[in-house]
């Protein structure tokens, strides 16, 4: 095989951090070629390099031999190269056949392109209706929507980054399959992802970034997934473990609960019926938009529900407001780190303060006790590892993991009865992944009850005493983690429409 | 109250006339909401281009220079708004705030020594036969150019945003930045040509009034016009066919109005005077209700671009 892309000593400075430094690797012509990394590796910066998104401050590339130095995404486009984004680049108001021609250069008229549409999207097993409009689509469908642009562009050099993290396992098959098809075709695929698992099947060269740096390659087919991380982590990982405890009484148990979507893109919840035992952590499983922000927000009290669908511990708390949810014990930690969970303005003691005050007996007669508030940030910040220079710091500097380790710290150590959190991980890197879910199991273990509501399924089986699949604002009945397999979850969360072709049944997003 | 002094054939064609300024400012910033830009000062670059459109008339004694001149006065005025909301990444609703208050001054003060002069107006197309034709002449083909040019403009707005690439790409733009720019669009060029667009057709639609419509200069003459343009972008939920009843709607109770005030209506003359208002804001919500839950706004509507990475 001869290099179609080669990268020489590329390095990008923002202020105060170096993405890339001196990043140099080859990836190979029909090759699939993985870059592993931790958030803030460095990888993104890269990609949006290769894609023209950002200017380099200095190195080199050559694409087939030749000097290869993007101005911007056309130029990237013009050459070969597509890309696969991993917070999707669609424009939901837009039909399919609209959003795939924004995506290229020199685009045949509608009802050409609806056609080729149709012809790409079934020879490489991607059903697609180019005239539905993007905002009813699955996250699946979505990102067919961005792999159908790229391949009617007849790519060189395709990169995806981090496609897989909103899939169903079904979906994720049906990807790999015309990855697969795609590189026997001739092209190379750059795949970022941080799914080791994912890798040792479809790729077949490696390289992996740590802060910035190449630390160095590896064959994806040879090695273990272990190896790999501790790799991308520099350090061995322990993997969370949960301490032996028996299931006590049930804390929170959900009647028949249905609640109206909130917004035109949301989810209706139906007949919604669980019991959380003390002691238990409940996994709830889904493709995003299956009703999961609309159950957590059910939860919460953010949007109250009929009287009796809700009670925590003996008591009706279905029209309660999250205050007084909160004051009974029934803490929430929503998913949107930025914004829903913290506010990205105020200092990490503020935000403490916000959900803390009441259990945490920061209020006197009505006025808050700030040294509390700072004390109780100080306490998160020591408990669970928060890398900040201190409580005084505002949300919106922390990195990601640090900051899902903060809010979720804050919710732990208020001692709750019943905790839910939602996408506890999401965009976390694997040291902190464990650090959080070693919290959840903790705190079960002491007693409390546990809700994950979670994308990711591999944390699921690993925290979940029982695991229920949330499907298009339905919920299946929870069943015990251990007996489950990754084909049965599969098809639990509704991923098998995907094999009868996805137009007519359209489960996963109703 | 006699109301077979108010003719069908003079009320229909002067409500085209009283539609046509706000018809022109409404379909300028349809297209500046739909780059996902909210320019509140509609009623700044009205008056701006009243302002300038009449003087240049006056100077050269060409209405369609005036027409002219109004176009850019109010397209400069709006690329003030623009500069300061896309390069400085100013507040858009506080700055559009200030541009109307801005261009009410300005306005004022280059206006002062024109005020009382009467200016040429355009005069009414003449067809021949076609005009003469009973009602559907004067209806139809008895108006004055700027009466159809601002139709067409409705039919090229229309054209454009549904049949073209860039109108895709301005859609686009308006709907998500981010993805927008991460596919390599410039998304503050395009929202400052919608910007430039917006404010030429506000300016236009103010020289209609300067100039046609009353037709001669007075402080603050365009009354509120830009805000019940603004109000009728909303609740035609950005689509260019309402954009049209709304502002016939508008013109057309205008005009009811004021025949039945002449008629000597029954009814208290401030009541009267509202009911444009209410009717229109009225009928364009049911209308806007039937379509859906409100969900036609441009996803990124007045959200602030900034480029990253």
């Amino acid at each position: 095989m001869t290099a179609l892309l080669e990268l020489r000593g590329l390095t990008k400075a923002y202020p105060g951090v170096v993405a890339n430094d001196g990043v140099s690797f080859t990836v190979e012509k029909g090759g699939v070629h993985a870059l592993l990394g931790e958030n803030g590796a460095g990888k993104s910066t890269l990609v949006k390099t290769i894609y023209g998104l950002v200017r380099p401050d200095a190195g080199t590339m050559r694409l087939d031999g030749q000097p290869y130095a993007p101005a911007e995404p056309r130029a990237a486009r013009a050459a070969g190269v597509a890309m696969v984004f991993q917070h999707f680049s669609l424009f939901d108001a837009l039909s399919v056949a609209e959003n795939v021609a924004l995506g290229m250069e020199n685009p045949p008229g509608l009802r050409d392109l609806s056609r080729r549409i149709r012809e790409v999207s079934d020879a490489y097993g991607l059903p697609l209706d180019p005239l539905r409009r993007v905002g009813d689509l699955s996250a699946g469908e979505r990102q067919r929507v961005e792999i159908v642009r790229c391949l009617l562009q007849d790519p060189r050099l395709l990169i995806m980054d981090e496609p897989t993290s909103v899939l169903t396992p079904q979906e994720v098959e049906i990807l790999f399959a015309t990855l697969r098809q795609l590189s026997q075709e001739g092209a190379s695929i750059l795949y970022i992802s941080h799914k080791l698992e994912e890798i040792r099947t479809l790729c077949d060269a490696a390289t992996v970034l740590r802060g910035g740096k190449v630390v160095g390659d590896a064959d994806p087919r040879q090695a273990t997934a272990s190896e790999l991380a501790e790799q991308m982590v520099g350090a061995k990982l322990t993997a969370p473990r949960a301490r032996a405890h028996e299931p006590g009484a049930a804390m929170l148990t959900m009647k028949a609960l249905s609640m109206p979507p909130a917004s035109q893109f949301g989810t209706p919840l139906h007949d919604l019926s669980f019991e959380l035992r003390a002691g238990e952590v409940l996994g709830i499983g889904g493709v995003a938009g299956n009703g999961q922000d609309e159950l957590l927000a059910a939860l919460s009290g953010e949007r109250p529900s009929a009287a009796g669908t809700l009670w925590l511990e003996g008591r009706d708390i279905s029209r309660l407001r999250p205050t007084p949810r909160r004051a009974a014990g029934l803490l929430t930690a929503p998913e949107e780190r930025l914004g829903h969970a913290a506010a990205p303005d105020m200092s990490l003691t503020e935000n403490a303060a916000m959900t803390g005050a009441a259990r945490r007996g920061m209020l006197r007669h009505g006025f808050l006790d700030w040294g509390r508030a700072r004390a109780f940030a100080t306490d998160i910040i020591g408990a669970f590892d928060v890398r900040t220079p201190g409580p005084h710091v505002a949300a919106r500097a922390l990195s990601g993991g640090n900051l899902q380790k903060f809010v979720i710290g804050r919710e732990v150590l208020q001692d709750p009865r019943v905790l839910v959190v939602n996408q506890p991980t999401w965009g976390v890197d694997a040291a902190a992944a464990n650090a959080i879910r070693q919290a959840l199991l903790d705190l079960a273990a002491d007693g409390a009850g546990v809700i994950v509501i979670s994308q990711d399924l591999d944390e699921l089986l690993e925290v979940s005493d029982r695991f229920a699949a949330l499907n298009a604002g339905r919920l299946g009945a929870p069943v015990p983690a251990a007996t489950l397999t990754m084909e049965r979850i599969g098809l639990m969360l509704g991923g098998a429409h995907d094999l009868k072709g996805s137009r007519g049944e359209d489960v996963a997003h109703v | 109250m006699d109301l077979s002094s108010i003719s069908p054939t003079l009320l229909i064609a002067s409500l085209m006339v009283a539609a046509t300024p706000i018809l022109l400012a409404a379909i300028g910033e349809m297209v500046v909401e739909k780059s996902g830009v909210l320019n509140l000062g509609v009623e700044g670059m009205m008056i701006m281009g009243a302002v300038t459109g009449f003087i240049a008339a006056i100077e050269t004694g060409s209405p369609w220079a005036g027409f002219l001149a109004a176009a850019a006065g109010g397209a400069v005025v709006a690329l003030l708004f623009g500069f300061l909301t896309q390069v400085l990444l100013s507040n858009q609703v506080a700055t559009g705030l200030a541009l109307t208050l801005f261009g009410l001054g300005v306005s004022s003060l280059i206006g002062q020594g024109y005020v009382g002069i009467k200016a040429n107006g355009l005069r009414r197309i003449d067809l021949g036969w076609l005009t003469d034709l009973p009602f559907v002449g004067r209806v139809i083909f008895g108006h004055d150019p700027m009466v159809y040019l601002s139709l067409l403009l409705v039919a090229l707005v229309w054209g454009f945003l549904k049949y073209t690439r860039a109108g895709l790409i301005l859609r686009a733009v308006g709907e998500s930045h981010d993805a927008a720019h991460a596919l390599g669009y410039h998304v503050r060029r395009v929202r400052l040509m919608a910007i430039a667009f917006g404010g030429a057709c506000a300016g236009l639609g103010g020289a209609y009034l300067s100039l046609v419509r009353v037709p001669q200069w007075t402080d603050g003459m365009t009354a509120g016009a830009g805000w019940i343009a603004l109000a009728i972008v909303v609740f035609a939920s950005w689509r260019a066919g309402r954009v049209l009843v709304g502002a016939y709607l508008f013109g057309g109770i205008t005009v009811l109005q004021l025949n039945l005030q002449t008629a000597g209506a029954k009814v208290s003359v401030e009541l009267l005077s509202a009911a444009p208002y209410l009717v229109t804001i009225l009928v364009l919500v049911l209308i806007s209700f039937r379509a859906g839950r409100g969900g036609d706004a441009p996803a990124d509507l007045a959200r602030p671009f900034h480029a990253s990475g």
